[in-house]
């Protein structure tokens, strides 16, 4: 066993450091769920393209450097280590393009995956549904034959990201008589088109971070298939396993809170608070060095499972943590001390929620990776 | 970067496994604690036969200087098996201290060390106030900062202190000393027994008899070091058995019609024991990689917490029958306990790893 990393990982390092010294936004940009928000994420994703590193892990010719999924993560240390902005694209890049690259065709690729990577396109996931939320094959919108493409009826709910986007991505019934799981298609669709109509929903802070989608018949070309009609099932779990995991939730963004946390820590004094920061900082660094293994050895199946666990109750740990530390100033929303940790904290509130209950997840854990009766 | 196990870590790990299965570690544990420790040494002597016992020493005394992944992953077998015996010292921290202080003391003990004719056992105060079995090991070091009863003082424990060579046996508001002492090691004399809370541990209090080295703090803090990552090792390995056992048992006793492990609640509490066990092992496999003491304390904190899960769940899903000592969960179940305790507590490692993160001085050195 060794830590080494080769000349070509820390030279990678010091690149994007460099880069994000010179280039990261001095202040926080505007919520990321407003329109100039939107406008502001957008134009900084263009920046990260121009220096090919808003995918670093992609092929050359979409914009990434086909670095191994090291760098990536050293990329996503560095870079909330540097504090950067909210990815906007996160969407696409970390779901809708692991699919594309494992489901989809070369045309599709070469459509999506540029525009993807300069946020030119920013991607909503359009899975839930009201009575679809943890039990997603009760879907019922629906996706109905029409000349070279599909029309879609029905509802989708709490889709990220949907106020401001451009496009979604998600499962509809093309079947159905078909038994549940079967008989479901993965499109893409435009949030713009004739029939679509979007409803802006405001979560917990207050921004209108996810949306409710009504469909009335939007068009959607067979281009836009990804995978076999009827499909779907099986080309959205993949999708389903990159939400859970790694991708989703890289160690960097958990080490840099975890570094702010100890430096509060610090300044605080406060000595009663001590085991829960040193347990959030391990905890932290258990999940870093779960990443690194992780490379080495492709993970199981239901990894993902396993981390969404560890994940999210991290974040909660470091927020409340940081919270408790800030004592009476912690409910101080936009002030310079407290605001970060407050807006981190009602988003990590969400984290054991949404990519599939902590419930659902205890429960795959239980069936697949342990084999208790089901 | 590497930081899983080779093939040839693995299969050793598998071969210790299938020899601590064949030698029927329950009954030599049952011995153990009743005070026949003849059972549980020839367990020792097939291990040392199979490199365990060899492991940390160097090879010009006999040893495999073997590097401290092997370590981890032979010390995980013994938890997994809870062994009876001073595990963590006679295969982890005396060898690595008498390696490092050498000359006479290394050449008296170390063979037999690493050949399996003794085991040994070490106090170092505060984190190993007892040496374990200090009356069938056959070497017993005191490993202690003779003046630092000021500092046991402040941590609360004068009881202790005054235990100390070179205590002054004062209570109260002493104690500001001008320097530190240096920590010195000593041949331990064999003292008062008292219980622990794992049967097959019986402490013993050691007092200073012939003094080894008068100067060594670095070479006990790193010995301590090797130790606690033993000890996490071993808590890794206590926690996998008990939640093995915990799903088997879940499997099979059947309640209201059904096997318990199709409730809900079950599933659950096991799952999050997965979860804690499965993240606490980088955390061990890194240490074993820098041994740097901010590393190692994470390990411990990480893996003490992990099978302190693994066994509140393991318990409450055997109900009844695993709160008898009969069944045998408790040998894992006490295991733990005792070692959450002991090679630093979970405290002291959290503090640890916060004095190394702000900057402030190594307590051993
Ligand atoms: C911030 C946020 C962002 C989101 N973004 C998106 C998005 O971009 N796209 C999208 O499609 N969806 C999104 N979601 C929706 C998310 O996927 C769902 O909330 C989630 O799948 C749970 O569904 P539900 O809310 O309907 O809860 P329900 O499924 O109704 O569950 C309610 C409670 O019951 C429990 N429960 C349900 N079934 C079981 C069971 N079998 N066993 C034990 N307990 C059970 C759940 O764990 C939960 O605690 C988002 C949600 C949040 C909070």
């Amino acid at each position: 066993m060794n830590l080494d990393v080769d000349a070509d990982t820390a030279a990678f390092r010091a690149e994007v450091r460099e880069w994000l010294a010179a280039n990261a936004p001095a202040a926080p940009l505007p919520s990321v769920d407003s329109a100039e928000g939107d406008a502001a994420h957008r134009e900084w994703e263009r920046l990260l393209t121009g220096a090919r590193l808003s995918a670093v892990s992609w092929p050359v010719e979409y914009g990434g450097r086909d670095a191994p999924p090291m760098h990536w993560l050293v990329f996503e240390e560095e870079y909330h280590a540097a504090g950067g902005p909210v990815r906007i694209g996160q969407n696409g890049l970390f779901l809708l393009a692991p699919t594309l690259f494992g489901h989809g065709t070369a045309e599709q690729r070469d459509r999506l995956l540029p525009r993807m990577a300069r946020a030119d396109d920013v991607w909503a996931q359009a899975w839930s549904e009201p009575d679809a939320g943890s039990d997603l094959a009760a879907i019922r919108s629906r996706a109905t034959r029409t000349d070279g493409g599909w029309l879609l009826y029905g509802q989708k709910t709490w889709s990220s990201r949907a106020a401001y986007a451009d496009r979604a991505f998600g499962l509809f019934r093309t079947d159905p008589d078909a038994e549940r799981h079967r008989g479901l298609t993965y499109l893409m669709f435009d949030l713009r088109a004739e029939g679509v109509t979007v409803r802006p929903i405001r979560q917990l802070g207050g921004a209108p971070g996810f949306a409710e989608i009504f469909l009335d018949g939007a068009f959607v070309p067979d281009a836009d298939v990804i995978g076999a009609p009827g499909d779907g099932w099986r080309v959205a779990m993949s999708t389903a396993g990159h939400e859970r995991g790694l991708s989703l939730r890289s160690p960097g963004r958990f080490l840099a809170a975890a570094e702010r946390l100890v430096d509060l820590w610090r300044d605080s004094g406060d000595s009663a608070l001590a085991g829960r920061v040193a347990d959030a900082w391990i905890a932290a660094q258990a999940y870093k060095m779960h990443g690194y293994a992780a490379l080495e050895r492709p993970p199981g199946p239901h990894a993902g499972s396993l981390g969404k666990l560890f994940w999210s109750e991290l974040d909660l740990a470091l927020h409340e943590t940081a919270l408790d530390l800030l004592g009476p100033h912690a409910e101080v929303r936009g002030s310079s001390r407290s605001g970060g940790w407050l807006d981190g904290y009602l988003f990590a509130l969400a984290g054991p929620i949404y990519a599939g209950t902590n419930e659902i997840q205890r429960t795959i854990v239980a069936d697949r990776v342990l084999g208790l009766p089901r | 970067m590497k930081l899983t196990l080779s093939d040839e870590q693995a299969r050793f790990g598998a071969t210790l496994h299938d020899l601590l299965d064949a030698a029927d570690v329950p009954a030599a544990s049952r011995a153990w604690a009743a005070g026949d420790a003849v059972p549980g040494c020839a367990v020792w002597r097939r291990l040392a036969d199979a490199g365990v016992t060899a492991l940390a020493v160097p090879e010009k005394w006999g040893g495999l200087e073997a590097s401290p992944a092997d370590l981890v992953v032979a010390c995980e077998e013994l938890g997994h098996h809870a062994l009876p015996g001073p595990a963590m010292e006679t295969v982890a921290a005396v060898p690595a201290l008498l390696a490092a202080l050498g000359g006479a003391a290394a050449e008296r003990w170390l063979p037999a060390l690493a050949s399996g004719e003794a085991l040994a056992t070490l106090a170092a105060p505060p984190w190993l106030p007892y040496a374990v079995d200090a009356d069938t090991a056959g070497v017993s070091l005191l490993a202690a900062r003779p003046a630092g009863a000021a500092d046991l003082l402040a941590s609360g424990s004068p009881t202790a202190a005054a235990r100390l060579p070179g205590a002054t046996g004062a209570t109260g508001a002493i104690v500001a000393r001008p320097a530190r002492a240096a920590v010195g090691v000593w041949v331990g004399v064999v003292g008062e027994a008292v219980a622990s809370v794992d049967p097959t541990r019986r402490l013993f209090e050691l007092g200073p008899g012939e003094m080894l080295a008068d100067d060594a703090g670095g070479a006990v803090g790193r010995a301590l070091d090797l130790g606690a990552l033993a000890c996490a090792a071993h808590l890794l390995g206590a926690g996998r058995a008990m939640l093995e056992t915990a799903v088997e048992y879940a499997k099979q006793r059947v309640q209201f019609g059904q096997p318990i492990g199709r409730f809900q609640a079950i599933k659950h509490a096991l799952a999050d024991v997965a979860v804690g066990l499965e993240f606490a092992r980088p955390l061990l496999y890194a240490a074993a990689v820098t041994l740097t003491p901010r590393d190692v304390s994470a390990a411990k904190v990480a893996c003490a917490s992990a099978a302190h899960r693994a066994a509140r769940a393991a318990l409450q899903v055997h109900g009844a029958i695993g709160y008898t000592e009969e069944y045998g969960l408790g040998r894992w179940l006490t295991r733990v306990r005792a070692l959450m305790a002991a090679w630093g507590t979970s405290s002291d490692h959290r503090a640890r790893v916060l004095a190394t993160l702000t900057a402030q001085a190594e307590p051993w050195s």
